[in-house]
């Protein structure tokens, strides 16, 4: 085992912060070039026209679980040292549905408007204020959410461990699904009347 | 009329986004790899909603619980792992933007709206956000993007929520973006 390489010694915290603005550039670079900086790109996810959030994320999601899976299969990368999210179901049920209602509405998620605001959307910039309101009287009132944020408590699991599966099984069934709902992506675009992948405004 | 000279100052057609997403799930192997966790956003927030308020009312934000964890050592809350990260993506998506002539100052929004009315309805979708990021413990992603890949739990659940929620919305909110 090498790999994280942080947690191995192999650099301190103190570069990890270098690190973690060169990932940063990977990740803006990536979320630009997908169409992310623009509001009417990302939505269009929800009008069905333009499914490139969809394609973008999964395939993302299969790239990455696929490293992470052969790279701890031949022993380079020690995944119990890769740090998961603890599972709270119920408020991360709840807080899905706002983030997905406040996604539409707003138009951007968190990372997708600082790549947008870094373009110059100004739509994003009142996006991004919104964020540090909603956030402050998040603070403010959290003696009164609590008792929602912390229900259900279910602590660092995965769906091969709560559903006792084989983690194999599982990766494979996502790609699957991916692939599968690639597929469907193309239909339904197809379907659509409107046809149209949303290109960069013109100047 | 379109000339040779017009076309090379349009902006650029997006990347396919089988290719971009191969990319980003590179960039986020990479920081499984690298440090052990993954990418993120709405922390970054918070670290700067904490950073802020400390800043104004010291006294006050110590007493605030939820962001009282951010301000416990020695180092300023902006001392944060995804506060670099996030100023990485601003960099990283200009570079991007500058290189497909697509940087610009526009206000991205659908044809029947007022552009006042538009940048109210970001504002408001953006405290929304914050709110249902804070009760899910982050957001697309730390949780959709990162968990995803590792087949968290519940960020598995709280992506299926956030497509649930922004379709089920997505019809009340259509004069804003067709």
């Amino acid at each position: 085992m090498m790999a994280p390489f942080l947690k191995y010694g192999v650099f301190g915290s103190e570069t990890s912060l270098v690190v973690a603005f060169l990932l940063g550039i990977g990740f803006g670079f990536a979320l630009e070039r997908a169409g992310f900086g623009s509001a009417r790109k990302l939505v269009s996810q929800f009008y069905l026209d333009d499914l490139a959030v969809f394609k973008v994320m999964f395939t993302a999601i299969v790239t990455a679980m696929l490293g992470v899976t052969y790279l701890s299969w031949i022993g380079f990368l020690n995944l119990s040292l890769v740090y998961l999210v603890p599972t709270n179901l119920l408020p991360q049920i709840v807080g899905g549905l706002v983030l997905g209602a406040g996604f539409v509405i707003g138009g951007y998620c968190p990372g997708t408007a600082l790549a947008a605001t870094a373009t110059g959307r100004v739509d994003a910039l009142t996006y991004g204020a919104g964020l540090y309101v909603g956030t402050l009287l998040f603070a403010e009132a959290y003696p009164l959410v609590k008792g929602l944020h912390t229900a259900t408590p279910m602590g660092q699991t995965t769906i091969p461990q709560y559903f006792n599966l084989p983690y194999g099984l599982v990766v494979f069934a996502v790609v699957l699904m991916a692939l599968g709902g690639f597929a469907g992506a193309g239909w339904v675009e197809k379907k659509m009347a409107t046809q149209r992948t949303i290109e960069p405004t013109a100047s | 009329m379109v000339s040779n000279t017009h076309v090379s100052r349009a902006p650029a057609p997006y990347s396919n986004p089988y290719l971009a997403g191969i990319g980003l799930g590179l960039v986020l192997l990479a920081a499984f790899v690298f440090v052990g966790r993954g990418l993120g956003a709405s922390g970054g927030v918070s670290a700067v909603v904490a950073s802020g308020l400390h800043a104004v009312a010291p006294e006050h934000a110590h007493r605030l619980e939820w962001l009282s964890g951010r301000l416990a050592g020695d180092a300023s809350p902006l001392k944060e792992w995804l506060v670099f990260e996030g100023m990485g993506v601003v960099l990283g998506a200009l570079l991007s933007g500058l290189l497909a002539r697509r940087a610009m100052v526009v206000v991205e929004k659908g044809p029947r709206v007022s552009r006042r009315a538009r940048l109210l309805m970001a504002f408001f979708g953006g405290s929304l956000m914050a709110v249902g990021a804070a009760f899910a413990g982050g957001c697309t992603s730390g949780q959709a993007l990162t968990g995803g890949a590792l087949l968290n739990l519940g960020s598995w659940a709280f992506m299926l929520m956030v497509f649930a929620g922004a379709y089920a919305v997505a019809t009340f909110v259509k004069w804003q973006w067709r």
